[in-house]
């Protein structure tokens, strides 16, 4: 860029080049940093319009990201209550009790699983006849219907595949007659926080190109304002870059303004959420509650915002600046 | 410091503005460049900033042939040509340092050096005690010396004026004259667009006089 070269004619002897070096550096960022603090301050001049186009941004910014954040609240909950799906593995008929408590016990000492349970064929009658009423009936049949039992429990940190295939293992078993897994809702929970979190992709890029738009648009309008200036800039040597570059700041503003008050929204929506969440979870039995925005939502969302507004100037002033030229 | 080699300018959809114009101009000279409104005056003046393009011909600007030089290029050839406009082209959101700091800006002057440069041109042109004032509030020679001030302030070999006094009245038109000649005294070339024959004709300098796009006349005296 020709702006940061020093100024020719300027007397340097040898021995400064180095010196001159640094200096011309210190001199490109202390310019570069003038002319952000220079955008700042234009933008504070108009509080108004700066605050609604902030505020528009924000609040397209914090949409998605408050709805990932439910999102990834329910999923962990399916991860809650996933500790209440159980495989039940029906042991084949004939199965000696003795062999079926090892078997038992051996499951409970694997990583995957949480812990076992074992019903006995004679528990099973005994819990059957005393909840069912038919008593009688069983009384009448020839011997034990029933198979045993045991429950597994699989590990809390496991997610569904891991599950899923725990249960194919299982049911391999040679012992094991049927293997049943309760989790279907869980598996459903998922498939639809998947649709969901797709769903919120889509509306975060339709609002991120919104913010593009709106950037640009109130850019262009800046542009457009500030025509005679650039104008003359222009006539006066000005290059390009050096034209577009309070532009580019500007949007960069806008950008990390309007990440700071989605980042705002969000947690204030959090904070108010707070309370009837903790409320309902405590209903169900569940120390469910929301968390603040993590770091790394923290520095996605400035980033995000930064990007967009300085995207949405590039677009502004590389459609806009080119056309404005003196007459 | 300007050669123009038969030159000529058609804007679209209009007539010639300028038909075969041949001139030189030497580096330290001045001259007047004088026409009836509507000669091509400030046609040829933008022919030589790239505010516009020549048709056919050549000039060559301090060095630049301006028929090869690119779009990227004209920054450069403008740092090294001041102007001076009718209606003085301020910027009314900046104070009077502000505005004259400007051409010192855009070639990344360090801050200390733009004070102490600015302050050296507004005080040619006897404004130092108004650097802190808004254009608005200046009179119109005042407003036009700001003008001048932002045109010399880094140093351009060439100093182009379109009108300056346009807007003046003769008294204050005679002082930015001598501003004028002051600077060319210094070994900057200087080109004057004006119509002001009277003016013209009470200064000893070369006079180009265009008639229609052409040049009529090209010596010592208004041609009459
Ligand atoms: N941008 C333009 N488009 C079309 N015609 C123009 C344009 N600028 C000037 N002209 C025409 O060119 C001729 C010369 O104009 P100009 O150079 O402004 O003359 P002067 O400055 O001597 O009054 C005039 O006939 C004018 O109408
Ligand atoms: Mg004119």
């Amino acid at each position: 860029m020709s702006a940061a070269k020093a100024p020719s004619g300027r007397p340097q002897g040898a021995g400064a080049t180095r010196k001159g070096v640094r200096r011309g550096l210190k001199g490109y960022l202390e310019r570069h940093l003038q002319v952000l603090i220079h955008a700042l301050g234009r933008l504070s001049r108009n509080p108004l319009s700066t605050l609604m186009t902030t505020a528009v941004i924000g609040i397209a910014l914090a949409l998605p990201a408050g709805l990932y954040l439910v999102v990834d609240h329910v999923r962990d909950l399916g991860g809650q209550w996933r500790e209440t799906t159980r495989i039940s593995l029906f042991l084949k008929q004939g199965l000696a009790d003795e062999e079926a408590r090892r078997l038992a016990e051996r499951l409970a000492g694997e990583a995957e699983v949480e812990g076992t349970e074992y019903v006995s064929p004679a528990q099973a009658l005994e819990e059957f006849r005393e909840f069912s009423g038919f008593g009688e009936v069983l009384d009448a049949l020839d011997g034990n219907p029933l198979p045993g039992l045991i429950t597994v429990q699989p590990a809390s940190s496991l997610p569904p595949e891991a599950i899923q295939s725990l249960l194919e293992r299982l049911r391999a078993l040679p012992e094991v007659d049927i293997a049943q897994l309760d989790m279907e809702w869980v598996r459903r929970l998922h498939s639809l926080v998947d649709l969901v979190q797709r769903g919120i992709l889509v509306i975060a890029i339709l609002l991120a190109l919104a913010v593009l738009l709106i950037v640009g648009n109130t850019l262009r309008l800046d542009i457009e304002s500030r025509r005679e200036e650039i104008v003359i800039t222009k006539l006066i040597g000005a290059t390009d870059g050096f034209i577009r570059r309070p532009f580019l700041y500007t949007g960069f503003w806008y950008g990390l303004g309007g990440a700071l008050v989605a980042l705002l929204l969000v947690n204030l929506s959090l904070v108010l959420l707070q309370g009837p969440v903790q409320r309902l979870a405590g209903l169900y039995g569940s120390d469910f509650r929301l968390g603040f925005t993590s770091p790394g939502m923290v520095i996605l969302l400035l980033a995000a915002g930064v990007m967009l507004g300085l995207a949405g100037a590039l677009l502004a002033v590389g459609r806009h600046l080119r056309d404005i030229e003196p007459e | 410091m300007i050669l123009f080699d038969k030159v000529s300018k058609r804007y679209p959809g209009g007539q010639e503005a300028l038909s075969m114009v041949s001139f030189r101009l030497e580096a330290g000279e001045m001259a007047f460049l004088t026409g009836h409104s509507g000669a091509g005056k400030s046609s040829l003046l933008k022919l030589i900033t790239l505010i516009e393009r020549a048709s056919a011909g050549q000039i060559v600007v301090n060095g630049h042939n301006l028929t090869r030089l690119g779009r990227r290029e004209i920054p450069r050839l403008r740092r090294n040509i001041g102007i001076i406009f009718q209606d003085y082209r301020l910027l009314h959101d900046r104070t009077v340092f502000d505005n004259v700091a400007l051409p010192l800006i855009v070639t990344g002057l360090q801050r200390r050096d733009v004070a102490r440069r600015v302050r050296a041109a507004l005080d040619m042109v006897g404004l130092l005690n108004k650097e802190k004032r808004y254009p608005v509030t200046l009179s119109g020679g005042e407003q036009q010396r700001v003008g001048i001030a932002r045109a010399v302030v880094h140093k351009p070999p060439l100093l182009l004026a379109d009108e300056p006094t346009g807007n003046l009245d003769p008294e204050l038109s005679r002082e930015i004259m001598t501003l004028f000649e002051l600077f060319n005294q210094v070994g900057v070339s200087v080109l004057i667009a004006s119509h002001d024959l009277e003016l013209i004709g009470s200064l000893p300098y070369r006079v180009l006089t265009l008639e229609q796009g052409r040049l009529i006349h090209d010596g010592g005296m208004v041609g009459r």
